[in-house]
């Protein structure tokens, strides 16, 4: 079986907490975690609700193999209406808390309404209660982890919460757990912190033990497991270097997205990449890449931990930093580094630190920060806005103003807690917010890589990478070469990486094991741990069922055809360096296609065919 | 003919002395193949994966080809830990470095 077959039901406003059973017909057709949580999610809320109402939703959703010996099988996700985008918000994270859910046995938990006083979630297995949070609402993700540990006297607890930001209607503000994993997009963090949720912690001892097949489910896990050892980016690459072996490969293609994506190279790539952070500083003799660390049941372990020098001007006189935490990942150093056009390699890391200690989504805060410099420079904000701060591309000092500022919900900080888009209207500068349906872009310029432009148009949280990666058959050639400055044959690359990745998502797996597994390494160990017959192609289908669903929700919420679309700036300003000089993202040669693969007609919509073959 | 040549990640430390940033300017023949420049600093050609020329891709058919380079042009060269398929046959072609 793998699911737990239970639901955690938790009304905030009556403070009941019940079980009710899994819907296994759902489970059926929409696996796990991303499709069923949003399954749940579409039959239960408007809409059209206020995202930050008591009639929003807020479901913390694991997968079948959450918890399970699976590689990467750590996996759990936050679904809900976005404030951020106004869309559907499926934000996904490792660390260890989903596998300890499945393990307190627990596939999902529906929080819903609002409580009166903030509140924390305590499960224990079977048991599972409200209880008040007054102590550690107005704290950090890390003072909240401390206290609850503390209280509870379980080193093993393991927690979820918002910090300040989140409190303070920070629109980016994440769900950070184990100290510093993210279910960082598109606002879910604030969704919580409506609720006056503060954090969920959880103990599990009760196991997994309900696979449906245990010896093959070892023998396709272990076969599995050595596909991802023997291949050279999850065997090598990614633990060696992370995801930030991409920021000398992306600058040199042409595609770094450079101070608010005016520029598509940045002169300081090499400064704030992970060949950089494995170098020993000229300051201390140390490097800032500290170890790598892996998620539970992870046999990958790309996760960076750092240390900033303690004489950086970030972190002097402040030994609450003079320890180590997560990061920086290639995004997160491209969004606060490249996008500001900073290389202090300590300074983003700083930044990266706030963002873990209170909750905010690096991509969305330093794009920010990137497109209130532009606002800046250009003299539509002054000092008197800032608060007398210069923010200049390439200032350190202003960066890690702006991430304390945002985490603590003072001055500035509160135009920066916007994200850009809201930002960038505020002053009357729109078209400076490089944004889809309000959220903001990652690492990749599509006009450097052209796939990425209709990727970023189409997802369905908006600018992302993780919706549809054809960076990994555009630049890396996985699992097939292209050309990444044609757009010829990316609509199909685009609705396949689209659909596979929902699929992944769904699985209760990282979508980083898609480096070297494709649906048919994922398909036997699925069919050998559930009831059903899972195969590759099944799954395939269960994601182009995810997506049209996610579709339908936005549609239904208010979304338009006219908003699969990128800022003017990448469709008509030419990159200027590189490769794709001279180029402009070509999205209005690969839409019409998309539609049309995708079964929709040409205003955007999935015609009845497709409504009825995927059983919609 | 002088041109860059940048090497990443474990390839870092073949670059000769005097490299920056992974970088380092070095004087190759006119006529030279990659293979020829990939074997000059005793890169193991297994470990010469994703072979870039100015930023664009070179598959790995081509890198017994002469006339590929220029003089001033960008040879940047990483190890398997950055990329999947690198041959020519999965797509007739790519888009030049010289165009």
């Amino acid at each position: 079986m793998a699911w737990t077959g239970k639901i955690l039901r938790v009304n905030l406003t009556s403070g009941s907490v019940k079980q009710e059973a899994l819907n296994m017909d759902w489970a059926q057709t929409y696996l796990g975690q991303r499709g069923l949580a949003t399954k749940y999610l579409v039959e239960e809320i408007d809409p059209k609700c206020d995202p930050l109402g008591p009639d929003n939703k807020l479901i913390m959703a694991t997968g079948p193999l959450t918890g399970t010996m699976a590689s990467t099988g750590g996996r759990y996700s936050v679904i809900c209406k976005s404030p951020l985008t106004g869309c559907v918000a499926c934000s996904n994270s490792g660390g260890f808390i989903g596998a300890e859910l499945k393990n307190a046995g627990w596939d999902m938990i529906i929080f819903e309404g609002k409580s009166k006083k903030p509140v924390y979630l305590y499960v224990e297995n079977d048991k599972a209660e409200l209880l008040p949070a007054d102590k550690i609402w107005g704290t950090s993700v890390w003072a909240t982890d401390e206290w609850l540990h503390k209280k509870h006297q379980d080193p093993a607890l393991r927690i979820a919460a918002v910090g300040r930001s989140a409190e303070n209607g920070c629109l980016y503000s994440a769900v950070i757990n184990d100290l510093h994993r993210a279910a960082g997009r598109s606002g879910v963090g604030t969704v919580m912190a409506s609720k006056n949720l503060k954090a969920v912690a959880v103990r599990g001892t009760a196991g997994v033990g309900n696979i449906k097949d245990p010896k093959r489910f070892m023998q396709a896990t272990t076969e599995a497991k050595q596909v991802l050892a023997e291949n050279a980016v999850t065997g090598q690459g990614l633990p060696t270097y992370g995801t930030q072996v991409l920021m000398n490969v992306i600058n040199e293609i042409g595609a770094l997205p450079t101070r608010n994506m005016r520029e598509v190279q940045f002169e300081g790539a090499h400064k704030i990449s992970a060949e950089a952070m494995a170098e020993p500083r000229k300051s201390d003799g140390k490097a800032n890449l500290t170890t790598n660390a892996g998620c539970f049941g992870c046999t990958i372990a790309c996760g960076r931990i750092s240390t900033i020098d303690r004489t950086h001007f970030t972190i002097e006189n402040k030994p609450q930093y003079w320890g180590n935490s997560g990061g920086l990942e290639y995004e997160a150093a491209w969004a606060m580094g490249t996008d500001t056009g900073i290389d202090d390699l300590d300074a983003v890391t700083y930044a990266n630190f706030i963002c873990n200690e209170d909750g905010m989504d690096p991509i969305t805060f330093g794009a920010t920060v990137a497109a209130a410099m532009e606002l800046y420079e250009a003299g539509v904000i002054g000092d008197k806005e800032t608060g007398g701060i210069a923010f200049k591309f390439g200032n350190a000092q202003a960066l890690a103003k702006a991430a304390e500022m945002v985490a603590t919900g003072e001055g500035f900080g509160k135009d920066l807690a916007l994200g850009s888009k809201k930002l960038c209207e505020k002053y009357g500068r729109p078209e400076l917010s490089m944004t889809v349906k309000g959220q903001e872009f990652p690492a990749y310029d599509p006009r450097g890589i052209q796939g990425m432009g209709l990727a970023y148009a189409t997802s369905n949280r908006g600018a992302c990478h993780l919706r549809g990666y054809t960076v990994a058959s555009e630049v890396l050639g996985i699992p097939e070469k292209t050309d990444p400055l044609v757009t010829d044959g990316k609509a199909g690359l685009v609705k396949a990486f689209q659909d596979a990745t929902a699929a992944f998502d769904s699985s209760g797996l990282c979508i980083f094991t898609s480096f070297a597994w494709t649906l048919e390494n994922v398909a036997p160990q699925l069919d050998a741990a559930c009831a059903g017959g899972w195969s590759p192609e099944r799954l395939a289908e269960v994601g182009e069922r995810i997506w049209n669903m996610e579709r339908e929700f936005n549609l239904e919420a208010g979304m338009k055809a006219s908003d699969d679309t990128l800022p003017k700036r990448l469709t008509t300003e030419k990159a200027n360096t590189g490769p794709a000089e001279g180029k402009v993202n070509g999205l209005s040669a690969m839409l019409p296609e998309y539609y049309e693969l995708r079964g929709w007609s040409k205003d955007g919509k999935p015609t009845d065919k497709t409504r009825q073959r995927l059983g919609l | 003919m002088r041109i860059t040549l940048k090497l990443y990640a474990s390839l870092g430390e073949l670059l000769p002395p005097g490299a920056h940033e992974n970088a380092a300017r070095v004087e190759v023949a006119n006529s030279a193949t990659l293979n020829e420049i990939i074997d000059q600093y005793r890169v193991p050609r297994e470990l010469a994966h994703l072979v870039l020329i100015n930023g664009f891709f070179a598959c790995e058919e081509d890198r017994d080809k002469p006339g590929r380079l220029r003089e001033g042009d960008t040879l940047a060269i990483w190890p398997p830990v950055a990329g999947g398929d690198v041959r020519c046959r999965s797509r007739a072609g790519y888009t030049e470095p010289h165009r």
